[in-house]
């Protein structure tokens, strides 16, 4: 059965080698080509679960050695897979979430003559995922890590002959390569501390070193983790990675892989458990983004950055519950899951709005849409209430554990976790309720709107291939986008109770990542019932700004707060004015230091020994092929005595 | 007398270009393929090197030693370790595909210009650079590798100062005044530091009395042959210079931009893929076992010019304007990270140096001659005239793309490895230069991505908007390459196998074990 395991991967990265190798004979047919590998990816996911399902509890750890990768002296990397509770969650989630966005990728890109090339794109993706979460050593799983970094890249800059685009690939791909120094260090410790950086003997012996090695283990493997999943101070580049088309933002930048860190933390559990001042930082990041997240998305007009915001701040509340040692392990990932099918449905939602509206993506041109596109108002309706955490969805059980968790923690930070985690809730309520009502209720804003001026191109250049420039007709989606959307929002209404009966969840995972219930000052019912008052006060403001009054079609000036969280609370203005100008200014003169400084002195030395620099000076006045010769002739000269001497 | 097969690894290039020239001028296309069967040929020597090549046999295998100037203990004296294999074999698969791109490089210019461009000279003196690298790294007689060492700088010259790029912003007369410049320029550095080692190397004579690299290790090894320290010292400052100078490592890189940057892409790759790589594979051979106590009194200085070298080159890098120049700033910075891998002393730096050696050799190959592609096409080598490429020329744009990814060390292309064991390497033994180096890997990032960013995306400029994709010759190029890096990356096996057993000896004639994990247990 493990030999299944290899066939996981192997099976989208075939689609991705054929698709971009393949070249346009393979046009007609790509997209289900990429379609039907990915399938077949969940297909195997699917069997190996059943085969788990039937062992026992203990014994649910399949492993395949493939072969030695890099083998030097004390320093073995090794191509082998685990799979185990903790990488099956995934797999199931990558493959099953990546496959309906496949379906509805045929739909989405129908008309873009790349169509082929975005499915290899996509397929390069599930493979360097799978990669990630079945890799049995760090340094596999960097590969994977940054794989899904490329994929990223890819994608995000799919329109490149939009600069936009290209831009915020490229950020996307250096932000990350920030998080992935600090993956490299923590690998390069764990080999000085353990003298290997596999799973088993790393995460089983982590007890044996020094905390303060634990802890600087656990810091560089945190700052990895935000740079992937977008976390504080790394976000920056999760907004503007919503240039790439709308299901790359469904399945790369909200489901699967901003969500990696989340796993990187819990996998290296055993580290994090030992080393108690990295998890006081992992939560302080987690309770930090969601906030910096929820704030966010409250200020953006445009609809996939309201939810990139959103994406952000979930994944705050995974990487607090992560922090929280073993009290949260399960509860980030069974939020991770859950998100996964909500947030996933949310953006194919959106997309599919956009779909029908021309590529608009600005939320102030929308209103009134519900009665033009009923089963994705109703499927993005599903999902709003899983994400507010409305009671008896998915979102609410999980998110429900994480406040538990948090103040669960004890002490002061108890408190204070909690509370912040308390008012993400209704903040997201808000926030997304405001989402809701822009988009679906309320006025039809983009009856009578003036045609989009040249100057702010559609976000979404396929309308430019589908000709559509005049007042939208908003329409409901084909089948092939609609039935993706419907099986996301089954997902956001049931998984949530469904792995909460019987603890179902906490006892598949808890052999993997341990459990703990700590001590929390608030009975479960208490927190429930705060968490309550939040959703609603959340909705009732929101209700009043945008459901009782009309929305202006040009934002207001608003407050201080809402203009900065329109610029994402400054952090680009931050790294704009820090790191790119004062990078420029290095590398500017660095340059001018290097031609006139080290080369003049260097030059200025050597001319100490042999006139070289007044030989060059010459040169440059146009003696140089003299000079040139004259050199040369010392050399040829050097070499004839040196093969004369043999005579002698 | 067994077949002299390290012998015939050099003798053929050699005769090969020696041929090559004697073709008459009017049968160009002869002379081209003439160079390329040969250097197919020295490729298919170099791959029976490797296979006879018993990576668990004595230290140096094929060896061939004559007398040749017995009044000065000068000996013909070959032979080679897995170091020695894996750069040979690098050299013999390179000098194929430089040929092959440089195709039309030096083919006559339009009528009317006054230049004159000796289609078979190019190809011969590729030939000729090709002969002396391949027996440097076979010369296990510290006289014999000098000469080469010293010899290659002639074809090099001719080849930097005779043929650039066949456009230039500034017009003919300014290309042909930069072009000798730079010649000049890369001549004068490594002759100045060639002389410093000759006098390093006479010094070596008059202590040991020979010329033998085996012998003296060995007496050095066994303490038969005392070194006073400073004499040692003094004897490894010359050596080790002219490697620096070659290498290149900061402050002595200066004239490897100029070089670069004037010279045709195929001449680029050859001199920092294959003629840059003798520095760095001598100071593992000969400074290390010649000189062993020099060697680690003079690695903190060492270390910190390589960590100088990986931060500077890479933010030099970042801002150029001129395509070639970054690629020769990166590669500074690429070379930065090799020394500091050698100069670590630990089997995985050292290991990672020598594989890197051999993957930055690839990578750069694929990267700087799509870059030569392109810039063949529109004329320019300033990054500003270019824009929008990947729409008008997809593959070209795609194989730029990969080269970019495995210059920034992707995992899963082959560099990543080389330079991933470099920094553990390092880190094991020095935790804060390790560090610091890894910043290189983000620096990488910007100045690989903001190139192609530049160059490829965006809405397409006027000018090259007619751009023709790639060519089948050029995709036989480039496609190979792509290949290998991918391969090596999965699977770099093959090579460290190779490499592991030779690294091993050097790390016990500098007296050095790997430090232990502090939780050995876990192993």
């Amino acid at each position: 059965m493990e030999n299944l395991i290899a066939l996981l991967i192997a099976a989208p990265l075939l689609g991705a080698a054929v698709l971009l190798v393949g070249g346009r004979r393979l046009d007609a047919v790509g997209h289900w080509i990429g379609t039907l590998l990915s399938t077949t990816s969940f297909v195997f996911g699917v069997i190996l679960f059943a085969d788990l399902l039937g062992r026992n509890a203990d014994d649910r750890t399949l492993m395949q050695h493939l072969f030695t990768w890099v083998p030097v002296a004390g320093f073995q990397a090794d191509v082998t897979f685990r799979l185990d509770q903790l990488s099956m969650t995934f797999v199931l989630l990558i493959t099953g979430v990546g496959s309906l966005i496949h379906l509805y990728s045929v739909g989405y890109m129908e008309h873009d003559e790349r169509r082929r090339r975005f499915f290899g794109y996509l397929n390069l993706f599930l493979a360097a995922m799978l990669l990630l979460v079945l890799a049995d050593n760090y340094l596999l799983l960097y590969v994977g890590w940054e794989g899904v970094g490329l994929a990223s890249y890819l994608l995000i800059g799919f329109w490149q002959h939009k600069p936009s685009a290209a831009t915020a690939a490229k950020k996307a791909f250096i932000v990350n390569r920030v998080g992935d120094m600090g993956l490299s260090i923590a690998i390069m410790l764990m080999f000085t501390t353990f003298g290997t950086f596999a799973f088993g003997p790393v995460l089983s012996h982590a007890t044996d070193a020094s905390e303060g090695r634990l802890t600087a283990i656990g810091l560089m493997l945190l700052l990895a983790a935000c740079g992937k999943s977008a976390q504080v101070p790394l976000q920056s580049w999760l907004g503007d990675a919503m240039e790439g088309p709308t299901p790359v933002s469904a399945l790369i930048h909200a489901a699967t892989m901003v969500t990696a860190g989340v796993y990187l933390i819990v996998r290296s559990g055993a580290v994090f458990n030992a080393a108690p001042d990295a998890q006081l930082v992992v939560t302080v990041v987690g309770a930090v983004t969601l906030l910096f997240g929820a704030i966010v998305g409250c200020a953006k007009d445009d609809i996939k950055k309201a939810l990139a915001g959103s994406t952000m701040s979930q994944i705050g509340y995974m990487v607090l519950a992560a922090g929280l040692g073993p009290i949260g392990y399960v509860f980030a990932i069974m939020h991770l899951v859950t998100h996964g099918f909500f947030k996933a449905g949310l953006f194919l939602g959106a997309g599919s709005v956009m779909h029908g509206m021309n590529d608009e993506v600005d939320m102030r041109r929308y209103g009134g849409l519900r009665k033009y596109m009923p089963v994705t108002f109703v499927t993005f309706g599903l999902g709003y209430l899983a994400i507010i955490g409305f009671p008896g969805l998915s979102g609410f059980f999980s998110k429900d554990k994480i406040i538990e968790a948090a103040f669960a923690k004890g002490g002061t930070e108890g408190w204070i976790l909690g509370t912040c985690a308390l008012l993400g809730a209704a903040i997201t309520a808000f926030y997304m309720t405001r989402v809701m009502l822009m988009t679906f209720f309320g006025e039809e804003r983009w009856r009578n709107q003036p045609t989009r001026s040249p100057e702010a191109p559609s976000a979404e250049p396929a309308a430019e291939h589908r000709g559509e420039h005049a007042e939208p007709h908003p329409h409901e989606s084909p089948k092939v986008m609609t039935i993706p959307m419907i099986a996301l929002a089954i997902g956001s209404v049931f998984a949530g109770g469904f792995f909460s009966i019987g603890d179902r969840f906490l006892h598949w995972l808890e052999p993997i990542t341990g459990h703990s219930e700590g001590d929390s000052p608030l009975s479960a019912g208490a927190v429930t019932g705060a968490t309550m008052v939040c959703l609603v006060i959340g909705v009732g403001i929101a209700y009043l700004q945008y459901g009782r009054r009309p929305v202006p079609a040009v934002a207001p000036r608003g407050s201080l707060l809402t203009r900065a969280a329109r610029r994402d609370l400054l952090q680009d203005d931050f790294n704009h004015v820090v790191l790119v100008r004062g990078g420029e200014h290095l590398t500017r003169s660095l340059v001018y230091v290097d031609h006139t400084l080290v080369d003049g002195v260097v030059n200025g030395t050597a001319a100490g020994f042999g006139g070289l620099s007044g030989r060059l000076r010459r040169l440059q006045n146009g003696y140089a092929r003299s000079y040139a010769v004259s050199m040369f002739g010392g050399a040829a000269l050097l070499v004839a005595a040196t093969l004369l001497m043999r005579a002698v | 007398m067994s077949f002299p097969l390290l012998t015939a690894t050099a003798v053929l290039p050699a005769a090969g270009a020696v041929a090559t020239a004697a073709v008459p001028a009017a049968r160009r296309t002869a002379a081209k393929w003439l160079a390329l069967l040969v250097s197919l040929a020295t490729l298919v020597l170099a791959i029976v090197v490797m296979v006879r090549f018993d990576p668990g046999g004595a230290r140096y295998q094929l060896t061939e030693s004559h007398a040749w100037i017995a009044d000065f203990g000068v000996r013909y004296e070959l032979g080679v370790d897995g170091i020695a294999v894996a750069l040979l074999a690098l050299t013999a698969l390179l000098i194929p595909f430089i040929i092959l791109a440089g195709w039309h490089d030096a083919d006559p210019l339009e009528t009317g210009s006054k230049r004159w461009r000796p289609t078979q000279g190019f190809f011969a003196l590729i030939l000729a650079v090709e002969a002396m690298v391949i027996i440097s790294f076979e010369a296990t007689d510290v006289f014999l590798f000098y000469i080469f060492f010293e010899a290659m700088l002639i074809p090099m010259y001719f080849l930097i100062g005779g043929f650039g790029d066949r456009a230039h912003a500034q017009g003919e007369e300014a290309a042909s005044t930069q072009r000798s410049y730079a010649a000049v320029k890369f001549l004068l550095y490594n002759l100045v530091g060639g002389l410093i080692m000759l006098a390093a190397v006479i010094g070596l004579y008059t202590v040991a009395g020979n010329f033998s690299l085996t012998e003296i290790a060995q007496a050095r090894a066994n303490g038969t042959l005392h070194m006073a320290t400073s004499t040692e010292r003094w004897l490894f400052l010359g050596f080790f210079f002219a490697f620096a100078v070659k290498a290149p490592l900061w402050p002595l890189h200066t004239w490897l931009p100029n070089a670069m940057q004037e010279s045709t892409a195929p001449v680029a790759v050859l001199i920092t893929a294959v003629v840059d790589k003798v520095g760095t594979f001598a100071m593992l051979r000969f400074c290390l076992q010649l000189f062993p106590e020099a060697s680690k009194w003079a690695t903190p200085t060492i270390l910190v010019l390589a960590l100088i070298s990986i931060i500077y080159g890479a933010l030099l890098a970042v801002g150029q304007r001129d395509i070639k120049r970054l690629v020769a700033y990166a590669s500074i910075s690429h070379f930065g990270f090799i020394i500091l891998g050698i100069f670590a002393m630990t089997s995985q730096g050292q290991s990672g140096a020598t594989l890197y050696m051999v993957n930055h050799g690839i990578s750069t190959a694929a990267l700087m001659l799509v870059a030569g592609f392109l810039i063949s096409r529109r004329g320019s080598r300033l990054i500003a005239d270019y824009g929008g490429v990947q729409k008008v020329a997809p593959v070209l744009a795609g194989t730029f793309l990969i080269g970019s990814l495995a210059t920034l060390s992707l995992p899963g292309l082959a560099p990543f490895v080389s330079e991933f064991l470099v920094l553990v390497g390092t880190f094991t033994r020095y935790p804060a230069i390790g560090i610091i180096a890894t910043f290189g890997i983000v620096l990488a990032a910007l100045y690989t991505l903001v190139l192609y960013q530049r160059t490829m995306t965006g809405p397409v400029k006027p000018a090259v908007s007619a751009m023709p994709d790639l060519k089948a010759r050029e995709l036989v190029v480039v496609a190979p390459l792509i290949v290998l890096l991918i391969f090596l990356g999965v699977y770099p096996k093959p090579v460290t196998d190779i490499v592991n057993p030779a690294v091993n000896q050097t790390m016990s004639d500098v007296h050095k074990t790997d430090p232990k994990p502090a939780v050995e247990a876990a192993k």
